[in-house]
């Protein structure tokens, strides 16, 4: 019952995530809408960790595999892929690398100048 | 015959088999191209190819663990929460680190896009490509992105990070934890936080961090996009 429980509160959240993305005006995914609602109940003690607990543990720890169906999709659009795929591992590499860059950089400024704030 | 291919359950224990199969060549190898997703795809695509069996009739069975996506999103809420102390401490640095690195990588993608020529298509389907898949995947849909692209995007990027990762920080000569963390979470989510834990602790726990903030910023950008 306790699963059946915890299951029933992620999903509830989920449905409610749904409702909330068909009223907004904008398209922001409800997955995300659920995950801000989560934070928000754990950061009020509305949920407690404890609630869910072994629902997300199953969840996270398996997060890879919910991924596999829409992965095999793949195999609809073997030609784009096939046509592109340089231009798909140069984007990714070179994004990557740029990407690390700019977060370690803008890291370091803030510390600095939060630092030389405290000095003053 | 094709019928018993419709089953719901063909999908899913199909599925199950593969992901096993990846998991223990994962484990046998160590090596992180060798990532357990990518080799259940591969086994899943040759076994349909090779009995031709069509994919609406894997994906009957697929649809159902397709479903698990977006409680799994939810949960990354968890994994913020039990990190909510770092971040209560540094909240400005990681907040500026992630809102940059969101943004430059979206960027980034787009410019290269653009470069070479491709379609709305694959535009939107590659720039969420450095944030964790189930988020990745929404933006794209909601975007009209090819989402199968986006999925072996973001794979391909995490396998990139964590491969990188140790030469990215002798590079750019990060010396601090936090930092080397956050920029390895933002740039290649959970597969490079599975390096950055072995890495140290700390730039474990920031990784982990860098993944649901660096999800948030992408989707607020890609709503001004």
């Amino acid at each position: 019952m306790k699963i059946i429980q915890q299951i029933g509160i992620i999903f509830g959240i989920c449905w409610v995530s749904q409702v909330i993305e068909s009223l907004l005006p904008i398209s922001f995914p409800a997955s995300v809408i659920s995950m801000i609602l989560v934070f928000l109940f754990l950061c009020t003690g509305l949920l407690k960790v404890d609630h869910i607990r072994e629902k997300s543990d199953f969840l996270l720890s398996n997060m890879a595999f919910f991924f596999i169906p829409a992965g095999v999709n793949i195999i609809n659009y073997l030609d784009i892929l096939k046509s592109n795929a340089i231009q798909l591992i140069i984007i990714c590499v070179v994004s990557t690398a740029v990407t690390f860059a700019a977060t370690a950089y803008s890291i370091r400024l803030t510390i600095y100048l939060l630092n030389r704030r405290k000095e003053k | 015959m094709s019928a018993l291919f419709e089953s719901n359950f063909f999908g899913i224990a199909l599925s199950i088999f593969a992901f096993w199969i990846g998991v223990r060549i994962n484990r046998k190898t160590g090596l992180v191209f060798c990532n357990p997703l990518i080799i259940a795809i591969v086994l899943i695509s040759a076994v349909l190819l090779i009995f031709r069996i069509p994919y609406e009739a894997y994906n009957n069975g697929g649809a159902i663990i397709n479903m698990f996506l977006a409680p799994a999103t939810a949960c990354l809420a968890v994994s913020i929460y039990s990190k909510i102390q770092i971040l209560k401490e540094n909240w400005l640095p990681i907040l500026v680190g992630c809102s940059v690195g969101s943004v430059t990588s979206m960027a980034c993608v787009y410019g290269m896009c653009r470069l070479f020529g491709l379609d709305e298509e694959m535009t939107y389907a590659l720039i969420p490509k450095s944030v964790t898949t189930p988020i990745a995947v929404s933006i794209a849909q909601s975007h009209g992105g090819l989402v199968p692209v986006t999925v072996i995007a973001v794979i391909f990027t995490g396998i990139l990070g964590s491969m990188f990762a140790p030469f990215l920080i002798r590079l750019f000569r990060v010396k601090n934890p936090m930092t080397a963390g956050l920029a390895i979470g933002a740039c290649s989510h959970a597969v490079g936080t599975s390096k950055a834990i072995e890495i140290g602790e700390t730039e474990g726990a920031m990784s982990g961090l860098a993944i649901g903030i660096c999800g948030i910023f992408t989707v607020l950008f890609s709503l001004l996009i």
